[in-house]
């Protein structure tokens, strides 16, 4: 027991590889919370009025509203006006090629094992990066505009395409939805915007990668996705932060919306920095992912691997609303240390023959809180639909926690709706086996790891599933006492 | 005062009659008893009546259930009751202990607990409570905390009578005990009881209890029952409701296990316009054992709402629950289940299961099971579906010539009996099959010798 003690703890000391900070000249605003903020972000931007009212519309229905406490999170409290609410590598006129874009950004990419040449790029993957939310370079932006693909940062949408973004801004999350949603909407400064036009496949994943680099900020990050009749998108998205002692918010909104027989594919690998050993810094993580399948046949997939972020507060949702259409939700959420993750999925079913599936691995160790929240609605109208639901969570140690709180509500009866949960920990009869057949502890509680978060792992594109699975060892192997 | 103001003060009322009688509610009553009261209330008045922003009432709205000018008993009334006159049990062969309540108050005029085994006791709780403080001192208000619940804490400042039994060391009850819980009234009636049941070590006991309503006033029951189960002690807890639409039954049991008890919980709920079955078990001892039990057949529009929480506090125990549904027309069911395994309650095996069968399209069924564990040994799950009758099984007896709907009956007796089969009393088991298949034919399903051959 002891030697798998300190397997245990080598294992898990292992250390947060993106720590490091860029040295780069940041344009960053006073700190603090008010009108005049969000009247100087949209101006910095250069934003037109409807944007303006949206931002403004929101920061008044987030000031009466009121920080949520029903998850099972301790959440220290949150001083909005600490924060500083825009902070962008300095902005020069668009980068026209790779030689202007800053080295320093660069570096810092290629550190991150995303490189910003497209020549160096695996083949097949468009990537937009987004660095203290100001996305900093889009690339492949050409060979998808030659499909009619619109990939680009949010703000080179507002300007390009402001009737798209007029349409379909807040359509899945209002602005009002929930308290974190709120205060993106208002302050939210950049992000990707990603239209999928009639018919077309997309060649290629579509990723964004995420950073926050400088200090005292807060990223908010706003995505959209539209995917219109019969076309078809894979995106990705991945995450890191810099080690600091005092903790980083991080509230985005993702919104996605399928037209008939659309189908999108979100993969997120969320790796923000977690805290250190004793829990101190880390990075908040409130985030609003819904996905609406608007169309009939339409199809939308969220898989997401989480290990990063001291609180994550993450619950990505499904709305049905086409006929026959499709949402699933896969999950692999990770928590070690004092990390605490309260995280899962909403399926709302409103039209007939609706279906979907929720797979929730969670994996906690250290002093660690991991809980699945989840909601199956089936609207009365929402005839024959089906939802199938499989919670798991593996305890590695005594002094972490999981946590299973579904709400199921069922208002048809040619409905089947069904959840299953269970919590266990590693069997030891499993690890004597593999110990049996010379495969130490370490080996052993790996393979076992990996094998277990297999079923949502085999769901995420072929780099990330390489990425995930490597984040998975870091995160966690050996940790069983 | 107009009513949007009185909805927003509900609570006000009963707070204010509280006041009013507050005489009355002290007069004649224990110490012990009236020592809790104004706290009770003052916790009753932070928390007020349970709408559904409250996390535990969230798919039960109890805010109309206390509208109605309801009619408080506060003194023991003089009933001449005869058991054998206004209300027989029906169910054959069923040999008990028999006792009668009414609208909460205890009427041991037609006990039939002589034949009790020496030291047992079974008497009114507000005599006894006046007879031996010294026991209620200890035990009396212990589990069921008036902070954490309204309905404990408007009954705690209301409680005045229920019962109290006392089952000493090593004595095994034989016979079942029963409870009739008759409410009638010339008014819509507000009853409140309150129970206190201790088991000794190597005691055994069952009981049954038979919820019932004999006119069709509007009444609410609220009842609180703290349990305490001594080491190696055995208890078989049997509910049995069969109301009517207009009652509202809101029935809240806490129990406390030590090391090595046994106890089993089942409720059948077959009628009633409003149930809410709040059912807490502690296990604080080890290799403590709970089964929790729960069947409904419903239909029009009542509601029914069972809320367990199992605390494992000590290592190698187990628990296992198995709630099942059936909803028809426009009714509504509700399950709350919460596994809490406590850090260092290691070896624990919890399982859960909640099987609802949906009848209608009108009918709505929500359900929330929920699992906090922080210890890492153990196994714990749960399981919850909302469907129909599988139609594989369905196939398999219409390939064998029996016709569609009698094969759709068999299969919903069977998803019945996995909870009835529970039942250790024959008389009971046999009894509530009976209704249930009396049920599933479409005959009404109530105590066939009911008084009342209502409607509803």
């Amino acid at each position: 027991m002891e030697e798998q003690d300190q397997i245990l703890n080598d294992v898990t000391q292992g250390d947060y590889k993106y720590g490091f900070v860029t040295d780069i000249e940041t344009d960053i605003i006073e700190k603090g919370l008010n009108e005049n903020v969000i009247r100087t972000i949209s101006e910095k931007k250069n934003e037109p009025d409807f944007m303006l009212d949206f931002r403004l519309n929101a920061f008044r229905k987030w000031q009466k509203m009121k920080m949520p406490n029903w998850a099972y999170l301790k959440i220290p409290p949150i001083d909005f006006q600490e924060i500083s609410y825009y902070a962008a590598p300095t902005q020069k006129p668009k980068y026209e090629s790779m030689d202007e874009v800053d080295p320093e950004l660069i570096d810092t990419f290629n550190k991150l094992g995303i490189p910003l040449e497209e020549q160096k790029l695996l083949a097949g993957v468009a990537v937009d990066v987004v660095m203290d939310s100001v996305s900093v370079k889009t690339t492949f932006k050409e060979a998808l505009a030659e499909k009619g693909i619109i990939f680009c940062s949010f703000s080179d949408a507002v300007q390009d395409h402001p009737d798209l973004i007029k349409k379909y801004l807040g359509q899945a999350v209002p602005v009002a939805d929930n308290y974190f949603a709120a205060l993106n909407s208002a302050v939210f400064s950049d992000g990707s915007f990603c239209y999928i036009p009639k018919g077309v496949r997309c060649p290629m994943e579509l990723s964004t990668y995420f950073r926050i680099n400088a200090a005292n900020t807060g990223q908010f990050e706003r995505t959209l996705i539209v995917a219109d009749d019969d076309s078809y998108v894979s995106y990705l998205e991945g995450c890191t932060a810099p080690m600091r002692d005092e903790n980083q918010l991080h509230a985005a909104v993702v919104e996605i919306i399928t037209h008939d027989r659309a189908e999108v594919k979100y993969s997120t690998v969320q790796n923000w920095y977690p805290g250190n050993k004793e829990g101190i810094g880390g990075i908040y993580n409130f985030v609003t992912k819904r996905g609406i399948c608007r169309g009939v046949s339409s199809k939308i997939s969220w898989t997401q691997v989480e290990t990063g972020s001291a609180i994550t507060w993450k619950y990505p949702s499904c709305v049905l609303i086409g006929d026959n259409s499709i949402g699933e939700f896969n999950s692999v959420a990770v928590t070690n240390n004092y990390q605490q993750a309260d995280t899962g999925s909403k399926m709302i079913h409103i039209g007939k023959n609706t279906k979907s599936t929720i797979i929730s691995k969670g994996i906690s160790a250290g002093k660690s809180d991991n809980s699945y929240r989840g909601l199956v609605k089936v609207m009365p109208n929402a005839k024959n639909s089906r939802n199938f639901s499989q919670c798991d969570s593996l305890l590695l140690n005594d002094t972490c926690g999981a946590h299973t709180f579904p709400y199921i509500e069922v208002g048809n009866k040619s409905s089947i709706v069904e959840h299953e949960a269970t919590t266990s920990k590693i069997g030891e009869d499993q690890i004597f086996y593999c110990n049996q057949r010379g495969i130490d502890t370490e080996k052993a509680i790996g393979m076992i790891v990996n094998g277990y978060a297999k079923e949502v792992l085999n769901k995420l594109p072929m780099e990330f599933a390489v990425e995930a699975q490597k984040l998975l060892q870091i995160s966690l192997e050996g940790s069983v006492g | 005062m107009s009513v949007l103001v009185e909805k927003a003060d509900l609570s006000l009322k009963y707070t204010g009659h509280y006041n009013n009688v507050k005489e009355l509610l002290f007069k004649n009553s224990s110490e012990v008893l009236n020592a809790q009261r104004n706290k009770a209330i003052q916790d009753f008045v932070l928390q007020g009546i349970p709408t559904r922003k409250n996390e535990a009432y969230k798919y039960t709205n109890l805010q109309p259930q206390f509208f109605p000018e309801f009619k408080f008993i506060h003194q023991k009334e003089n009933v001449e009751a005869d058991l054998n006159v206004i209300f027989r049990c029906d169910v054959p062969q069923l040999s008990t202990h028999l006792n009668l309540f009414f609208n909460g108050w205890y009427y041991d005029k037609n006990r039939e607990t002589a034949n009790l085994p020496e030291g047992v006791i079974f008497e009114s709780l507000e005599k006894m409570a006046k007879n031996k403080p010294e026991i209620f001192q200890e035990y009396y208000s212990k589990l069921a905390k008036t902070g954490d619940d309204p309905l404990v804490a408007l009954n705690t400042a209301y409680a005045k009578d229920g019962y109290f039994l006392y089952v000493p060391k090593n004595i095994i009850v034989e016979k079942p005990i029963q409870l009739i819980n008759l409410l009638q009234a010339q008014n819509d009636t507000f009853a409140t009881q309150r129970n206190l049941i201790i088991i000794e070590p190597g005691a055994s006991v069952q009981l049954i209890i038979c919820d019932h309503t004999l006119n069709l006033n509007q009444y609410l029951s609220n009842s609180v029952t703290e349990i305490f189960v001594s080491e190696n002690a055995n208890l078989d807890y049997y509910t049995l409701q069969n109301q009517h639409n207009n009652a509202t039954s809101l029935n809240s049991v806490f129990i406390q296990q030590e090391r090595d008890s046994n106890v089993t919980t089942h409720t059948s709920s077959l009628h009633g316009g409003l149930i809410r079955n709040n059912l807490k078990i502690i296990l604080n001892g080890e290799n403590a054992t709970a089964n929790m039990f729960g069947m409904s057949f419903i239909d029009r529009k009542q509601h029914v709402d069972n809320f367990t929480q199992i605390t494992h506090a000590k290592p190698h125990c187990q628990s296992n629950q198995v709630y099942k549904n059936v909803l028809d027309h426009e009714s509504t069911g509700v399950f709350s289940g919460q596994i809490h395994v406590i850090r260092d309650a290691q070896k624990t095996n919890a399982f859960q299961k909640n099987n609802n069968l949906l009848l209608t399209d009108k009918a709505t069924m929500q359900t929330k099971p929920q699992l906090i564990i922080d210890a890492d040994d153990v196994k714990c799950s749960h399981g919850a579906t909302v469907g129909q009758i599988d139609e594989e099984a369905l196939f398999y007896l219409r390939a064998r010539g029996i016709d569609e709907d009698k094969a759709r009956l068999m299969m919903m007796n069977a998803f019945a009996h996995e909870v009835v089969q529970e039942i250790k009393v024959k008389a009971l088991r046999d009894r509530i099959d009976d209704l249930v298949e009396k049920r599933l034919n479409g005959e009404v399903a109530r105590c066939h010798e009911c008084a009342y051959n209502c409607e509803c």
